[in-house]
């Protein structure tokens, strides 16, 4: 195979890995086609779609919408549940073969299992759960002055460089880094889930996209691991990410964590349809299960109204949920980082405020 | 049958911390701690140990001082320590970090019937990155996200977790698993007994000497010249002002909010 990671100059155009589970695409593709498109833009280059799993032809066009140019579809019956094995070896072989530059994978579960695998095998850099991605300069630098504390004004940048620029949080949240991958191609990500912006579909562009099927080669030496089964969760799992009221609860719950979970809750109902979040003190306690964790371990969340009971406020957490449109927050002490990024601020203990908050809330939406 | 565990020191990211004026992390003033992730691939491997007779060995790459934190997992039940140790390896990013310890594996030998079990991730970078990478290197399957392992002849089951469910897998050894936190699975603590052996267990410590002419090694990928990934600029985020602190009693404080909060239609 003539693949060679450092012969940076022949490798072209900006991929996606699309992800599907069930034959259903996933949210993070049309989030990661969207911001590849802008990243096609940006490079003049084309933006490239990667399908893998049984009988999925049908799905492939829709991703055209969002902006995809091709969609490469590599079906095979043993693509139809994911596997390291199977998916690394035909997602590797398509790579290799194909050279892009940049290869864009959701930070799923399954894509954070994929990508450093991938990574590995070609030989080449991979950032992992990246939250904002840049190739033209001018426009990394229009991103700093708006998101960093740095004097961009007065400090230079190659503004020829081409490089995939990858914004990510760091130690746990409280440092923000962009990383290169300069030497090797193809600069690798994977992306955050539910922090790129979908783009409005158009049917138009989605008529227009090429779906190319690739014939795909595994053999059973491929394969070391086998799916048994699969289990859905039996209850239904929380969609933060989707909610318009989040009510979140820190360790500041601790004294009677059954109590607090359950004002939050109410507090949640109060404001109409919440749902309850928790800090990563309190899933690491096993107080509330993981899908409720707001925070760079947990989701990134947007929305409208975003209250936050007895959280301090780690960065690590504010990562999370900071630009959601408005934040209260309750906090015993009144130093507590939190108040740096809430709208509005009650300093008190939660298990007296939230009470009196879910009466006043009641009696305004009756008046 | 041997299992590999490995391990990294970390900070203590979840408490308060300091950034130096050049914002870095001051790390001399933050408590080090064994990364979560990775005490449950210790209580992991160590539930194996407890049922059948097998070998636990736990390998961190880090400075010298990680010793301290080996000599505390020796005395959880684990046989041997491995230190990987070098300022040739320093600044080494996940590409780079996972081929040094896989070449440290490969050198100690991996057999028919072993396991390497790591954390998921570590809480310092997030990445996720390095377990899966150590399998590739080494050649092996993997499985990620791990909160069962069930170990039978050249087989192991694994109870894998997706965001809204599981996986049940059947992965042939040697192999490597990276593990999360679950309610069931529980650090132990140290005990009296391996306190007081745990100075006496051995501890090898593996440096750029004995590790640069390893097969898996390619001196120009290590250490924070050769890792294939850079760090082209790092920042912190701008403080969102600072919003309006309600006063008076708690009622006057909720409903001094409450009007706010209706005189913007959010209720």
């Amino acid at each position: 195979m003539s693949f060679n990671s450092t012969d940076i100059h022949s490798f072209r155009d900006i991929w996606v890995f699309c992800e599907q589970r069930d034959g259903k695409l996933m949210n993070t593709d049309y989030e990661l086609i969207s911001e590849g498109r802008k990243l096609a833009d940006e490079r003049g280059s084309k933006l490239v779609g990667v399908l893998l799993g049984h009988e999925i032809k049908d799905i492939a066009k829709e991703l055209g919408g969002y902006g995809a140019d091709k969609i490469i579809v590599c079906d095979h019956p043993e693509l139809k549940f994911y596997t390291t094995d199977a998916y690394a070896k035909v997602l590797c072989d398509v790579v290799m073969e194909e050279k892009p530059e940049v290869l864009l994978i959701g930070a799923t579960n399954i894509g954070r299992d994929l990508g450093p695998r991938c990574a590995a095998r070609l030989r080449t850099g991979l950032t992992a759960d990246c939250t904002h991605l840049d190739i033209d300069t001018k426009k990394y630098i229009d991103f700093l002055a708006t998101s960093s504390t740095l004097d961009v004004a007065n400090m230079s940048f190659p503004m020829e460089d081409t490089n995939l620029k990858m914004t990510r949080p760091a130690f746990g949240g409280h440092l923000m880094a962009t990383i290169i991958c300069p030497r090797f191609r193809p600069c690798m990500s994977t992306v955050r889930p539910g922090v790129m912006k979908k783009a409005q579909f158009s049917q138009e562009k989605a008529d227009a996209c090429q779906v190319v099927m690739r014939h795909v080669e595994l053999s059973p030496e491929d394969l070391k691991t086998k799916v048994i089964n699969i289990a859905k969760e039996a209850k239904k799992m929380v969609d933060l990410i989707g909610a318009d009221i989040i009510v979140s609860v820190g360790r500041g719950i601790s004294k009677d964590v059954d109590g607090g979970i359950l004002l939050a809750q109410k507090l949640a109902d109060a404001f109409g349809n919440g749902v309850v979040g928790g800090s990563r003190a309190v899933i690491d306690s096993g107080w509330l299960p993981a899908d409720h964790q707001v925070g760079q371990t947990g989701k990134t969340v947007h929305p409208k109204v975003y209250v936050a009971l007895g959280i301090s406020g780690a960065i690590q957490h504010k990562a999370g949920m900071q630009d959601s449109e408005l934040i209260i927050a309750v906090n015993k002490d009144e130093t507590a980082p939190i108040f740096d990024c809430a709208d509005y601020g009650i300093t008190g203990d939660l298990f007296k405020v939230v009470p009196i908050m879910i009466e006043a809330i009641k009696e305004t939406k009756n008046a | 049958m041997r299992i590999y565990v490995c391990v990294k020191q970390v900070p203590d990211t979840s408490g308060k911390v300091a950034v130096n004026p050049d914002g870095t992390l001051n790390r001399a003033s933050m408590a080090a701690i064994i990364n979560p992730d990775d005490m449950s691939a210790i209580e992991q491997a160590l539930r194996i140990k407890d049922t059948c007779a097998c070998q636990v060995t736990v390998v961190t790459m880090g400075p010298a001082p990680a010793e301290g934190m080996l000599r505390e997992i020796i005395a959880m039940g684990v046989d041997d320590a491995v230190l990987i140790s070098a300022r040739e390896f320093g600044g080494s990013d996940t590409f780079a970090t996972s081929q040094i310890i896989a070449a440290a594996i490969h050198k100690l030998g991996i057999g028919k019937e072993d396991m390497i079990f790591c954390g998921r991730q570590a809480i310092d970078g997030d990445t996720a990155q390095v377990g899966p990478q150590i399998a590739e290197k080494l050649g092996i399957p993997q499985v990620t996200y791990a909160t069962g392992i069930k170990k039978s002849e050249g087989l192991v089951l694994v109870k894998r977790m997706l965001e809204d469910g599981y996986m049940m897998i059947e992965v042939q050894t040697p192999c490597l698993i990276t593990c999360v936190k679950d309610k069931t699975i529980k650090p132990r603590y140290m005990t009296l007994n391996g306190i007081m052996e745990c100075y006496s267990k051995p501890l090898l410590v593996l440096d750029y000497e004995a590790l640069k002419e390893e097969p898996l090694i390619e001196l120009d990928t290590i250490g924070l010249k050769g890792s294939p990934t850079n760090i082209f600029k790092s920042f912190t985020p701008p403080q969102k002002g600072v919003g309006i602190m309600l006063q008076g009693s708690d009622k006057e404080k909720v409903d001094d909010l409450v009007a706010r909060l209706a005189n913007k239609h959010v209720i």
